[in-house]
């Protein structure tokens, strides 16, 4: 049983405070899905948590059972049981993706899992191609790609904790309902838990969330459950908008036009 | 003086050499060319020419590994501190027309030597061809598609010697072959000061790659000359791990219409090596292309200079000439410079430049840390994934996989260093 606990996090980034006091936690075998406009900081959230530098906490913690994880390097983090798949993954010439598995697997103590034949059956299960696999890392895949390959890194690694960047962003609808049934399987059979970070509720129509958070301006303003969800596309992010965000009427322009088209 | 052999006119020429030599002051590092050099550090008086016979038709044994790496070849000389001491060529390809061999034997006028150099200047030209030893000539007869490397192996073994290797490779019209010149010593103070020469004829073309893997206190002042007729493909890839100082300008002269040049290089530091390039990319004919990329990663207290200058003449038109420097500097103590330089003398080109210097991409080693990679093994993975663009390019694929152990070697030293 894993639990990730998030508590009054704040963090900056460039001097600017983004986060302003997060609050949630994330439990084995759950879905958490935190939604909320641009800007509002969720992508912050997630790197914030892995460990990307250049943001600095400023207050509160994060734990991943009990072990205060900021205090560890990134690649601890993962060791600890926590990845991340990105919004955009970093492009790494010259590096292949079995080589990385391989090292990260090493790196604890699971030198001796077939990494070759982890990935091909990860890579059929939502259809990656195969010939990315020895290819340098991201280079020249496609959106959508990408996103696979990062599902099929979740696959291999096999977290305790996921965090989801905008997973479904670049995916067609055939993509984003294997890579949807791929992470829910992670989380019937081994109990993976996942936070979601998702722009579009198109996420949690292949998804299915059990709790959902809206993040406004650094902090969760709702919890609840998947009707949530379901609300914010009748009344976009504006709702939610904490009381500083007041004045801001429609925070997403764009977003409220996609949920009504 | 008197004791290197060989023919009267290259006893003459060496003679000619040293009487320059005599009168021709050191170069300076005030002078572009040698800024940023270790050249105040040079003692010549340390050293001594190897003029006794040559040690033996054995192959030394620090070369054997390497042999093991290109066992399909047209063709094997190993010369032994400036000296061939052995001559092998494939049957086959010796009655196609490839002839392998000391220059001395199958050049008798000695017309070979210098074609690409032309009349030598500066003064390691001339002290080089006051003691070249033993040329060696590789020429291919027009029309002639040679399918395996042409393996040239150079060992250097005697402390304090001076050793002046030179090899000459001509390709003929329409022909196409690779070089592949690997140069390796045991661990001894030395000098080495290696001249190639590659004309590559009308349509031919011609694929030079150059291993450096001499022991770390040897100095090279090495050159390295080519230069393509009408429509001739030249290629030139050199893989620099070795050497204390060692320095090598790369001169590729397109002198026919058509003519393209490739010029790829991988070198890495560590410890107090030093690794300096001069490039010329040198455009004399329309419609001509080069394309140059060199990179370079240093750590311990290593160093490296590249400094490249493309060069576009009034009569090239229609020219496209690229050149990339990147740098990885993997420790506070590392340093490397990079100088990218242009002249054009016609306005009808498309040229670039680019060079970097800097540390391990922040955004690359993330990612990799995010997977759960530790930072050590994380960086080492993106080193190799840096050279990895060259590597793959070179034109002797079997030697490839020693020189990225070599590398990893290097690497690996570099975490005991860390650790410490």
């Amino acid at each position: 049983m894993a639990e990730l606990v998030v508590s009054g996090l704040r963090a900056a980034v460039g001097g600017k405070e983004i986060l302003r006091g997060v609050d949630l936690t994330v439990r084995s075998g759950e879905v958490h899905a935190v939604m909320g406009p641009n800007g509002s900081g969720k992508s912050t959230l997630a790197h914030v948590i892995m460990g990307r530098p250049g943001y600095e906490v400023l207050g509160g913690s994060v734990t991943l059972d009990g072990t205060d994880i900021l205090v560890l390097e990134p690649w601890q983090r993962a060791a600890a049981g926590l990845f991340s798949a990105m919004q955009y993954p970093t492009e790494v010439p010259g590096v292949a993706l079995d080589d990385v598995l391989e090292e990260a697997l090493a790196a604890v103590g699971r030198g001796g899992d077939d990494v070759q034949a982890r990935m091909r059956a990860e890579a059929e299960r939502i259809g990656f191609d195969e010939r990315f696999l020895h290819r340098p890392l991201n280079v020249d895949l496609s959106g959508g790609e990408k996103k696979r390959n990062e599902t099929l890194q979740l696959g291999v690694l096999r977290p305790s904790i996921a965090i989801l960047d905008e997973i479904d962003s670049g995916l067609d609808i055939d993509a984003l309902r294997k890579v949807a049934r791929r992470v829910e399987a992670e989380t019937e059979e081994r109990g993976l838990g996942v936070l979601a970070i998702t722009h579009y509720r198109r996420l949690l129509s292949e998804l299915r969330a059990d709790v959902v958070h809206v993040l406004s301006r650094g902090r969760i303003v709702a919890t609840g459950g998947p009707e949530l969800a379901e609300e914010l596309e009748s009344t976009g992010y504006a709702g939610f908008a904490d009381d500083e965000a007041e004045g801001q009427v429609d925070v997403m322009p764009g977003l409220r036009e996609s949920f009504e088209g | 003086m008197d004791q290197l052999r060989g023919p009267t006119w290259l006893q003459h020429r060496r003679a000619r050499a040293f009487e320059r030599f005599s009168t021709t002051p050191l170069p300076t590092v005030e002078e572009e060319v040698w800024r940023y050099s270790r050249i105040p550090e040079l003692d010549l008086g340390v050293y001594r020419p190897h003029t006794g016979a040559p040690s033996g038709e054995a192959v030394p044994d620090g070369l054997q590994p390497v042999l093991d790496t290109v066992e399909e070849r047209a063709a094997l000389v190993v010369v032994h501190n400036g000296s061939v001491v052995h001559v092998d060529v494939d049957p086959n390809a010796a009655a196609d027309g490839l002839e392998v061999g000391r220059l001395a034997d199958l050049d008798p006028e000695g017309a070979a030597l210098g074609t690409v150099t032309g009349e030598a200047s500066g003064a390691f030209s001339l002290l080089h061809d006051a003691f070249v030893a033993d040329p060696v000539l590789v020429r291919v007869r027009p029309g002639l598609v040679v399918d395996a490397p042409v393996v040239v192996l150079h060992w250097t073994d005697g402390s304090g010697l001076a050793t002046f290797p030179h090899l000459v490779v001509q390709a003929g019209d329409n022909s196409d072959v690779v070089v592949y010149d690997h140069s390796g010593s045991a661990d001894v103070d030395a000098l080495v000061l290696p001249v190639v020469e590659l004309a590559a004829a009308p349509a031919s073309r011609l694929r030079y790659v150059n291993a450096q893997l001499l022991g770390q206190r040897v100095w090279q002042l090495g050159r390295q000359l080519s230069r393509g007729q009408r429509d001739a493909r030249l290629s030139t890839s050199m893989v620099a791990l070795g050497g204390g100082y060692a320095r090598l300008e790369v001169e590729s002269t397109l002198a026919g219409r058509g003519a393209s040049g490739e010029m790829l290089a991988v070198y890495f530091g560590e410890g107090n090596q030093m690794h300096d390039f001069r490039t010329l990319q040198d455009h004399e004919a329309p419609k001509t292309m080069s394309d140059l990329l060199f990179k370079g990663a240093v750590q311990g207290r290593s160093r490296s200079v590249y400094t490249g200058m493309i060069h576009i003449g009034k009569q090239a038109a229609g020219v496209d000439a690229f050149q990339t420097n990147r740098n990885i500097k993997l420790s506070d103590g590392a340093w490397a410079e990079s100088v990218p330089n242009l002249e054009i003398e016609n306005n009808d080109v498309r040229c670039s430049h680019a060079s970097a210097v800097g540390p391990v991409d922040e955004d690359q080693r993330y990612y990799l840390e995010s997977r759960g990679v530790p930072p050590a093994r994380a960086e080492r993975l993106i080193v190799l994934g840096f050279f990895e663009d060259v590597l793959e390019r070179l034109a002797v694929p079997g030697a490839v996989p020693a020189l990225r152990s070599e590398i990893t070697a290097k690497l690996d030293r570099r975490d005991v260093e860390v650790a410490r």
